[in-house]
């Protein structure tokens, strides 16, 4: 039999967190150390996944199927495909990273790294899922955690507020597309949440019609869509560090990557018929997204909205419908991933000494944490689309993809990068060059070893893919063959 | 099917009852010739005893795929009946184990023995195919758990409870019973099987039928607590010990269902779209009442049974669903009914057992509980969670199951209903949860020591809510098999 290394990789974190939990409340440096190797060992997994997959042969690998609910036709059915193998990668990387910067967390860390590897294990769960049923089963989980990690280690202002908002948020968009799936499978009369076998259920054009949007937009909630977007500077704002790593990291590709798996590739009539629809909202996010960017007097709330608007990108590269810009938004799905786990993770460093997220009461930090500095610089270029950074290789492909479709809307988008550039640049002049103020003299120190580590581990992800899109865009062509097969004659 | 005649081996079908009857007999004798400071143990051996009597009537009570009359056709063998059982059988012994740990009613023998009475009733309920059994076996439920709820005479409250809980119950019995005389003076019989018929033949004007039809049902929504016959629910829960309150909240509950589903569409196939119809407007008005009541508690037992009161909400979605191609309504009611009766134990459960230490019930008071006692608001999430229909524990699969009914049925709109409400149902669970792991009180270092009866019966729950969750289909398949079995 095959090593079921894809359950391995979903069932590693939440077996660590439970046996976390077994620890006496005060062991905290063995829960620590457990949690890293955990995190590693989760990394290395997903590294060799990513690794043996076999681009020549395309189509989904690793499958692993058993029955779960035979009556119902549910399976736990997992396969690993190009537009999923970069995710599994992602979680991995900002798993193993958020660990190293949660360090320092000294109260409860017990149930902080059970909950976070709970958070783990829906993740993975989702993004190798090939049973309906079993995407929401898994969603679900990604998402309670998040409520108790943002208001008992969060930002203490807003934290109560922030999460009862997320999770409102993301359970109304999960159990609207939860009615779209039950629809699917009674009308489809097969029986089964297999996805593969629905995606060959040839639902009526009216039936797609009727139920893209819900679908869509019900996951599209928790990719951060134009005007569903509200939770998501909040969250990020309010949670701690490692967790704002995981949100708007992983979790928003959640969204994004079910509302592709289940909108877009089950009902690719209806994504056709709202294909304009849903460019004008994610043209909102883009701009939208980078103006309010730029006017934040808060660190924090910058990166959150500056999320937006990269998502928002690859919501616009799935609505092109275009070969070009799925393969943009497969590539930005990963490549903002880490740049905004880089960045959540710098603007927490800076916290930690500062007490402060006022950019105007910032300043000077290069001198005394040059690695942050560069780190910020390095996913600074990402996020303004620099050749040579990995920014570049996802969202030239997106644009020219819209290019190909509305010419005008890649105008408009294209503005975005102009703002991006101003907001990042802005930061990069006051928080880390300028001066430091008189009240932070003496009170900030370089970060720790462990903090490096994190930092450039994820700053090299984004020169490596920069300088080798090799690595990935192969991979992900040949999901997006998948992709363009379901929607047939675009 | 009605075997007139009489089988030895009818006993072996109502094996679980006789063997209830000897237990309490038993309690009763240990009452009165155990010392009194062995009474502790009381609990210990209703527990047990119970256990046993599941184990046994695994063994040599199990119906064969039919279900068959037995005893003249005064009760129905089969798996319906069976699988109501079961669940009643746990869940008194559960209740059992927390009573155990109550001081003031732990060591009282008389309070098991009637525990033990309501859940014979209980089990005939659920297996009564004659409409002077049922009222019998409504009866025997009902006026021990009125004793029961009003246990603690000392406390206002409870007296209260009791009170209010009889008034009203006898009340509602009342107009069932009106009911019933009408469907008997229609068709001549009382067996449930026989009455479809006679209606039939009968040829009466529909309007009559379900006139009938809506007294019995009054009568059969106040036990599961629907609006609107839910007023009783917040305050005999408030009142009654917390055992006794999540005894009703569940087993009670469940057999109210059971009920409903035999006599409804054993009875009443002939106006299936009708009722179906009215049920669903039920179960709109019960979900959306209890769960927005439930917003502004603040005391846990009331918010609890505002839950419940949701809960009856969402589980009559199955039967609303219920149409004459498929099954799947029926089984989803069953299969939500184990899940909620295992989830709303445990947090009934935890309620007591933070109750015994803390002696307050207010929601405010469980500030500080994750630091006092980690595995007890470990315990209190994995129940709230479930309830709240998040996996992966059993609420979330069973309610995937109940939309799944509805959307079966074409009742789309019941299922988006169905998904709000448990968004509302989220929200005020996550408040609790919010004040166990967040708030900091003064009281974090006092102790919470929990007695050996909380720990066992809240494991077992526990594991009981994992394992629907996860390993869901053997629960289906069962709930499955019993649904066929009504027919």
């Amino acid at each position: 039999m095959q090593f079921p290394i894809l359950s391995v990789i979903i069932f590693t974190p939440i077996i660590a967190g439970v046996l976390i939990l077994l620890f006496p409340a005060e062991r905290k440096t063995e829960v620590r150390v457990t949690a890293l190797a955990a995190a590693t060992f989760a990394l290395g997994l997903s590294l060799w996944a990513y690794f043996s997959y076999d681009i020549a042969a395309g189509g989904y690998q690793f499958v692993e199927k058993f029955e779960w609910l035979p009556m119902m036709g549910i399976s736990y059915h997992v396969g690993l495909d190009g537009m999923n193998a970069p995710l599994l990668l992602l979680t991995g990387v900002v798993m193993f990273t958020g660990v190293l910067i949660s360090w320092g967390i000294d109260d409860r860390p017990r149930e902080f790294f059970a909950f976070l590897f709970i958070l783990a294990t829906g993740v993975f769960g989702v993004f190798v899922t090939l049973d309906l049923f079993m995407l929401f089963f898994f969603y679900e989980i990604a998402v309670f955690p998040m409520y108790l990690l943002i208001s008992i280690w969060g930002w203490k202002e807003t934290r109560e507020y922030a999460a009862m908002k997320l999770t409102l948020y993301l359970f109304i968009g999960s159990v609207i597309a939860m009615v779209g799936a039950l629809a699917m499978y009674f009308t489809s009369g097969l029986d089964t949440f297999d996805m593969l076998e629905l995606e060959k259920a040839g639902f009526s054009t009216a039936f797609q019609q009727l139920w893209f949007p819900f679908v869509f937009l019900g996951f599209g909630v928790l990719g951060g869509i134009w005007p569903f977007h509200n939770w998501s500077p909040d969250g990020h704002v309010a949670a701690p560090t490692a967790v704002s790593m995981f949100h708007a990291g992983v979790l928003m590709k959640l969204g994004a990557f079910a509302a592709l798996r289940v909108g877009v590739m089950l009902l690719p009539e209806g994504a056709k018929f709202w294909m304009v629809g849903v460019i004008c909202l994610t043209l909102v996010n883009v701009v939208y997204g980078a103006f309010i960017a730029s006017v934040q007097n808060d660190f924090k709330y910058v990166i959150g909205f500056s999320s937006v608007s990269h998502m928002g990108l690859v919501l616009m590269g799935f609505a092109t419908l275009t070969k070009t810009g799925f393969i943009g938004s497969g590539v930005q799905m990963f490549s903002h991933g880490v740049m905004t786990a880089l960045f959540f993770a710098v603007v927490g460093m800076v916290y930690d000494q500062a007490h402060t997220r006022d950019i105007p009461h910032l300043g000077g930090f290069r001198k005394f944490m040059p690695m942050v500095a560069v780190a910020f610089i390095v996913g600074g270029l990402v996020s303004m689309g620099m050749p040579g950074f990995s920014g570049f290789v996802a969202e030239f492909p997106i644009f020219m993809g819209v290019w190909q479709s509305y010419p005008w809307v890649a105008v408009i988008g294209a503005v975005s990068i102009v703002i991006t550039a101003s907001y990042i640049i802005r930061i990069i002049g006051k928080v880390f060059f300028g001066q430091l103020p008189e009240e932070l003299e003496g009170h900030i120190h370089d970060v720790t070893v462990l903090d490096k580590v994190a930092l450039v581990f994820l700053s090299g992800i984004l020169i490596l893919l920069g300088v080798f899109p090799r690595l990935m865009v192969p991979l992900v062509e040949s999901g997006v063959e998948n992709v363009m097969r379901l929607l047939g004659g675009v | 099917m009605v075997s007139g005649n009489f089988d030895p081996s009818m006993f072996l079908a109502i094996f679980p009852e006789i063997m209830i009857l000897v237990l309490g007999l038993l309690i009763l004798l240990f009452d009165l010739f155990l010392p009194k400071e062995q009474h502790d143990k009381l609990g210990w051996v209703t527990a047990g005893g119970l256990t046993l009597i599941i184990i046994g009537s695994l063994f040599v009570a199990q119906p064969s795929g039919i279900g068959e009359q037995i005893f003249g056709g005064m009760l129905r063998h089969d798996g319906l009946s069976f699988s109501f059982k079961m669940i009643f059988l746990f869940s008194a012994a559960i209740t059992a184990m927390f009573v155990m740990g109550m001081d003031k009613v732990g060591k009282r023998g008389e309070f098991y023995l009637l525990m033990l009475a309501s859940t014979l009733g209980m089990c005939l309920m659920s297996s009564a195919s004659d409409l002077i059994m049922l009222y019998l076996a409504i009866e025997t439920t009902s006026i021990p758990l009125y004793i029961l709820a009003g246990f603690m005479t000392e406390d206002d409250k409870s007296t209260e409870a009791g009170f209010k809980y009889l008034l009203f119950g006898a009340m509602t019995s009342a107009i069932l019973l009106y009911g019933f005389s009408l469907l008997f003076g229609f068709t001549g019989t009382t067996n449930i099987y026989k009455i479809s018929y006679g209606l039939q033949m009968g040829s009466f004007p529909i309007v009559v039928v379900f006139g009938v039809l809506l007294l019995i049902v009054t009568g059969f929504i106040f036990k599961i607590s629907a609006v609107p016959m839910h007023f009783w629910a917040p305050d005999v829960y408030e009142g009654a010990p917390t055992p006794v309150a999540g005894f009703l909240s569940t087993a009670s509950k469940a057999a109210g269902f059971s009920v409903l589903l035999r006599v409804l569409l054993i009875a009443f196939p002939g106006v299936l779209p009708y009722w179906s119809a009215f049920l669903v407007a039920i179960s709109t008005l019960t979900m959306t009442v209890g769960n927005l009541l439930a917003l502004t508690q603040k005391n846990i037992k009331r918010m609890l049974a505002y839950s419940s009161i949701a809960h009856a909400g969402y589980a009559l979605i199955g039967l609303g669903s219920i149409s004459s191609l498929s099954i799947l309504g029926i089984s989803s009611v069953v299969f939500y009914l184990v899940a909620y009766v295992l989830t709303n134990l445990a947090a009934f459960g935890v309620v007591a057992a933070f109750g015994k230490v803390s002696g307050s019930d207010d929601i405010a008071a469980y500030a500080g509980l994750s630091r006092r006692s980690p595995v007890l608001a470990l315990t209190m999430m994995v129940a709230f969670l479930s309830l709240a229909g998040m996996p992966p524990f059993g609420g979330f699969v069973v309610k995937f199951i109940v939309f799944s009914a509805a959307v079966q049925a074409n009742l789309i709109w019941l299922a988006v209903v169905g998904v709000l409400n448990s968004i509302v149902g989220l929200y005020y669970y996550l408040t609790v949860l919010k004040v166990v792991y967040l708030y900091r009180s003064e009281d974090e270092e006092k102790p919470l020591p929990i007695p050996r009866s909380y720990s066992i019966a809240l494991c077992v729950l526990v594991f009981g809510i994992l394992a629907i969750g996860i390993v869901m289909s053997p629960w289906f398949n069962l709930s499955t098999a019993a649904a066929h079995a009504l027919f």
